[in-house]
């Protein structure tokens, strides 16, 4: 059980910290002036030339595998409601390094949302 | 149109895309992989299900859908807080259990029905609140940026 633990532990680090890497890249890069196929092109291309996007990509993929470890050492109906937890430190990311005003109405949101998502995995 | 009303819109426009791309691409990739069958894991098997994969249109299907999901995930996240964004796309649990109810007519239990409600919800508070709350950062348009 101690190993499923750290894996966890893994998963919920890399996904929230390469997510946080991403998405200050994405602020970094600006988003497409209007929703056109032009401009979302011209926003990919910026996109993919910024240092803290290709950050997050490994990431991404290192929670990706351990989510696949994680799953084949635990049922998912353990797997999936314990990584929503990811909501939770993903946001506590969000608040501290990405600076974001995160009022009491959407932790209420986020923690419910959480819940939610452990439940639908029970089943 | 004042600019957080336009950036509400464009951010929820997004993440609907966002949410219906990684639902439909799970579903067409779940789809395409059922009818390749089950992979036997030995270098004939793995060489036999890559060119079953390839030659599957649902799967090029899947993946054109699950690109989708990346480009607008990108997008949205250019646009609005993560804080923001991360418990929409959980949106994507109770579609899955709309689809499965309405389309293949799956029993769903009071304690999952409960679990959709919390997340629609949540969704519902999250989304009231402001969708960006840091300052608009000029966009580096014209030179790649490193890591520091």
């Amino acid at each position: 059980m101690i190993r499923a633990i750290l894996m966890l532990g893994v998963l919920i680090a890399s996904v929230s910290i390469g997510e946080i890497a991403i998405t200050h890249g994405m602020k970094r890069v600006g988003g497409p002036r209007h929703l056109r196929l032009r401009d979302i092109f011209a926003f990919l291309w910026r996109a993919l030339r910024n240092g803290w996007f290709w950050t997050g990509v490994p990431l991404m993929a290192v929670s990706f595998y351990a989510l696949l470890v994680l799953l084949s050492w635990q049922p998912l109906s353990f797997v999936i409601p314990a990584s929503a937890l990811t909501y939770v430190s993903g946001t506590l990311g969000a608040k501290y390094f990405l600076r974001e005003e995160v009022s009491a109405a959407r932790w209420i949101g986020i923690l419910l949302v959480c819940a939610g998502v452990a439940l639908v995995t029970l089943g | 149109m004042d600019h957080e009303h336009r950036l509400r819109v464009k951010t929820l426009l997004m993440i609907c895309v966002m949410v219906l791309c990684a639902t439909t691409g799970d579903l067409m990739l779940k789809r395409g992989m059922t009818r390749i069958g089950a992979v036997q894991l030995t270098p004939g098997g793995v060489s036999h299900a890559f060119v079953l994969i390839v030659a599957s249109g649902t799967i090029w299907l899947a993946i054109l859908f699950l690109l989708g999901f990346l480009v607008s995930n990108m997008t949205v996240l250019s646009l609005a807080d993560y804080s923001y964004v991360m418990p929409a796309s959980a949106f994507g649990y109770a579609v899955v259990t709309f689809m499965g109810v309405a389309i293949l007519g799956e029993k769903v239990t009071p304690r999952r029905w409960l679990g959709v409600a919390l997340i629609c919800i949540g969704v519902f508070l999250v989304g009231r609140t402001a969708p960006r709350t840091t300052a608009v950062i000029a966009p580096e348009s014209a030179q790649p940026e490193a890591v520091p």
